[in-house]
């Protein structure tokens, strides 16, 4: 029921994606089709160089869609982020059903046709147009849509790569662990597919009437091409701004905040990209211009991105990844958004207020009596638990308890445990009434969220910029914290959450 | 004029499929191809109109040497009728004989006459035939179609592969008769390939017997009857 009503409340947010996804799956899979048949035709032709083009269609087909998308992302033209990647690895999919359908069809040509075609003193050209391709149209078709039906599925994962869709849904649901934003995008996709597969299979079986001319279906497709060409040329006259984001929840609230913000500051249309599956495409798209900014961790981005040293003086390491995205790519670091997400070490409220406790330094002294709880990232990472003992003397009763990351939370409310590490921004913190310690000896890397726009789009909107300095500072941790209680736990929607923090934070 | 000087035709494989095969046909001559099958008959009509090449010799239309013509103009001055016809499937009756003419660019009106024309000439009321699809016919049906194809662009020569072997017995000896008249209206050059002798007899104003790629024997039908070769003699029987 819970499923139901959020299908009715979304429903025009969906339609809207399910035309994206289809919109994403027509323009590609014709791509692969005006690929495909002549490469069809060629593999045909001649079946020597028909080998190595099936072979390579083949190999293609066999990948992951998630590991081409990886191929893709450094490739110089045809890779990068956003729908470019999107269109080459689709193409590349519908690729083989084309090809396969296409060479078979050609292949299967009843000799006796070719005979009399050749013996009545038709050229190359006009044999494969007045005879080939008209009597194997209906296999060609097959093939065209099975690339259909197989493209819808391998949009959806397209959203990994900012290239929106249905996909968008079921990364979302994922990251947020929200089974219903999974089905919002998974149930459409699912029938678009099906509906898909009847349509082009009602096209086919007609098809196989030889009698009924090609002219319908071609002019059907020739008004496909127009309607993609119109609906894609106006975009690109107005002036938008795109949003990026990384695919977990606090990147989602954070990404509609700048968004919203720009919406109401300004009257620039804003673009969301914000399942971005992770940094490096998030870079990605920001050096490509797919984007024009993001949210991202300054450690993340001196190591990550940068890959340079750490550098644990937070101010110092914000200033060194300003001056290095200036003058590399013309990138701008802004202020500090208020808060970081890093490692943090938690204790229970009533611990830390009976015993006073601000600081790490505070509790090495109760720690001999106390036993730790970690997840296994912690344990083994260098600049986990085996740094973080040595930097603070920190000595427990026993070795600590290794278990599942979220389940140490658990553990410390529920007194199995009496110290954790965690993530400095989780919402679980402010539900379970737990502490964070501050690192009093900086041995955590500095991660404040700050946000990186592009030099260029600040130029030509400078409105952008007076927008994006009024949030500097704005978020502290435990905002952020509650906030991302209030997704992954209550189940609100981030596009609400955003805006309810920027009416209530803005005002001051 | 047809000539074949000397003309060898092999396979890739090695295998010799015609050797040594020097024939003149004269201008509105009929000549029989006859033999068994894989005596060369068919390959010695596909060498006319290059859809095959020989390995030594010359085969020449028009005094002019097959190879030095443009290949689509030349099949396109020979008229070509295959076994079970070779109609275009998805063409109309009126598309399928009007193809030529319509590659040759000839004015749409003049397509529409000729079209006609020929329909009526192979027994075909063009009202009832023209826009229907050849899996809509018989076989003979279709086989007078193929031949009104093979004529639309008026070439002076006719190439058969066994035009009538897949038609039962009495459709066949209708559509025999027909040709007979046919061939005393139009005067031009036909060739044709048969396994049937009385069906080569019958119609033959020459006949050509080949035999495992050599030409055994080459006259008019009383000819051949008379030979006092013994291999003729074995094949007449």
């Amino acid at each position: 029921m819970k499923t139901l009503h959020f299908f009715a409340e979304h429903r025009q947010e969906m339609l809207g994606l399910t035309g994206e996804h289809l919109l994403l799956v027509a323009i590609y899979t014709l791509i692969g089709a005006i690929a495909g048949i002549p490469l069809g035709v060629i593999a045909a032709h001649r079946p020597r160089f028909g080998k190595w083009i099936l072979g390579f269609a083949n190999v293609v087909q066999t990948i992951p869609s998630l590991a081409l998308f990886g191929f893709l992302i450094p490739l110089p033209f045809i890779g990068g982020v956003g729908s470019r990647t999107a269109l080459v690895a689709l193409v590349l999919y519908a690729l083989l059903p084309i090809v396969r359908n296409t060479a078979t069809g050609i292949t299967g040509v009843d000799p006796v046709m070719r005979e009399a075609a050749l013996g009545l003193g038709l050229t190359p050209r006009q044999m494969l147009w007045m005879v080939e391709l008209p009597l194997a149209r209906g296999i060609i078709f097959a093939g065209l849509r099975v690339a259909t039906v197989v493209n819808v599925g391998v949009a959806t994962i397209a959203a990994a790569v900012g290239a929106g869709g249905l996909g968008m849904y079921i990364f979302r649901g994922v990251s947020m662990v929200d089974n219903r934003l999974i089905l919002a995008g998974a149930i459409p996709a699912a029938l678009l597919a099906l509906v898909l597969d009847f349509t082009l299979g009602q096209i086919e079986s007609s098809l196989k009437n030889q009698r009924r001319s090609s002219f319908p279906l071609l002019s059907f497709f020739g008004v496909l091409c127009a309607s993609v060409v119109i609906m894609l040329f106006p975009r690109s006259h107005v002036s938008t701004i795109v949003v990026g984001g990384k695919n977990f929840t606090e990147q989602l609230i954070l990404g509609e905040i700048l968004a919203q913000q720009i919406e109401s500051h300004t009257a620039l249309h804003v673009e969301r990209r914000l399942n971005l599956a992770g940094s490096l495409i998030a870079h990605q798209a920001l050096i490509a211009g797919e984007i024009d900014m993001y949210v991202e961790y300054v450690g993340t981005a001196l190591q990550g991105v940068l890959k340079l040293p750490l550098i644990t003086d937070p101010d110092a390491a914000a200033a060194r990844v300003r001056s290095e995205y200036a003058s590399r790519w013309g990138i701008e670091a802004g202020q500090s958004l208020g808060f970081e997400n890093t490692f943090a070490v938690l204790v229970r409220g009533e611990d830390a207020r009976r015993l006073h406790l601000g600081t790490i330094t505070d509790a090495v002294s109760y720690t001999p009596k106390w036993t730790a709880g970690f997840g296994y990232e912690f344990m083994e990472r260098e600049d986990g638990f085996p740094g973080l003992s040595r930097v603070y003397g920190l000595r427990f009763a026993a070795p600590p308890k290794v278990l599942d990351l979220t389940l140490t939370y658990r553990a410390l409310a529920g007194k199995q445990v009496d110290l954790i590490a965690g993530n400095s921004t989780d919402g679980l913190i402010p539900a379970l009434n737990l502490t964070q310690l501050a690192d009093d000896r900086h041995y955590f890397p500095p991660y404040q969220a700050v946000t990186l726009v592009r030099g260029s789009t600040l130029a030509a909107h400078p409105e952008v910029r007076a927008a994006l300095d009024a949030l500097a500072d704005k978020i502290a941790a435990d905002e952020m914290r509650r906030m991302n209680a209030a997704v992954d736990l209550d189940h609100r929607e981030p596009r609400d959450v955003a805006a309810q923090f920027l009416r209530a934070s803005m005002r001051y | 004029m047809i000539e074949f000087r000397n003309v060898r035709c092999t396979v890739p494989s090695g295998q010799v499929l015609l050797d040594g095969l020097t024939l003149k046909i004269e201008p509105g001559e009929t000549l029989a191809l006859l033999g068994r099958s894989g005596s060369g008959k068919t390959t010695t009509l596909k060498l006319i109109n290059r859809l095959r090449e020989p390995a030594s010799g010359e085969v020449l239309v028009d005094g002019k040497p097959v190879r030095d013509w443009d290949v689509i103009k030349l099949r396109r001055s020979l008229g070509y009728v295959i076994q079970e016809a070779g109609l275009f499937p998805h063409f109309s009756i009126a598309r399928n004989v009007a193809l030529v003419p319509t590659l040759e660019g000839w004015d749409p009106a003049r397509i529409v006459a000729r079209v006609k024309e020929m329909l009526e000439l192979v027994g075909l009321d063009p009202a009832q035939f023209a826009d229907r699809f050849p899996d809509q016919l018989s076989g003979g049906q279709r086989q007078r179609v193929g031949v009104a194809r093979a004529l639309a662009a008026d070439p002076p020569v006719l190439l058969m592969d066994e035009p009538f072997g897949a038609l039962d017995p009495i459709t066949r000896g209708e559509i025999q008769q027909e040709f007979v008249a046919l061939r005393d209206r139009l005067q031009k050059t036909v060739i044709f390939v048969t396994h049937d002798i009385r069906e080569a007899l019958l119609l033959g104003g020459k006949i050509a017997l080949l035999e495992a790629g050599h030409l055994i024997a080459h006259g008019t039908p009383d000819e051949i009857r008379a030979s006092s070769d013994l291999a003729v003699k074995k094949f007449l029987q």
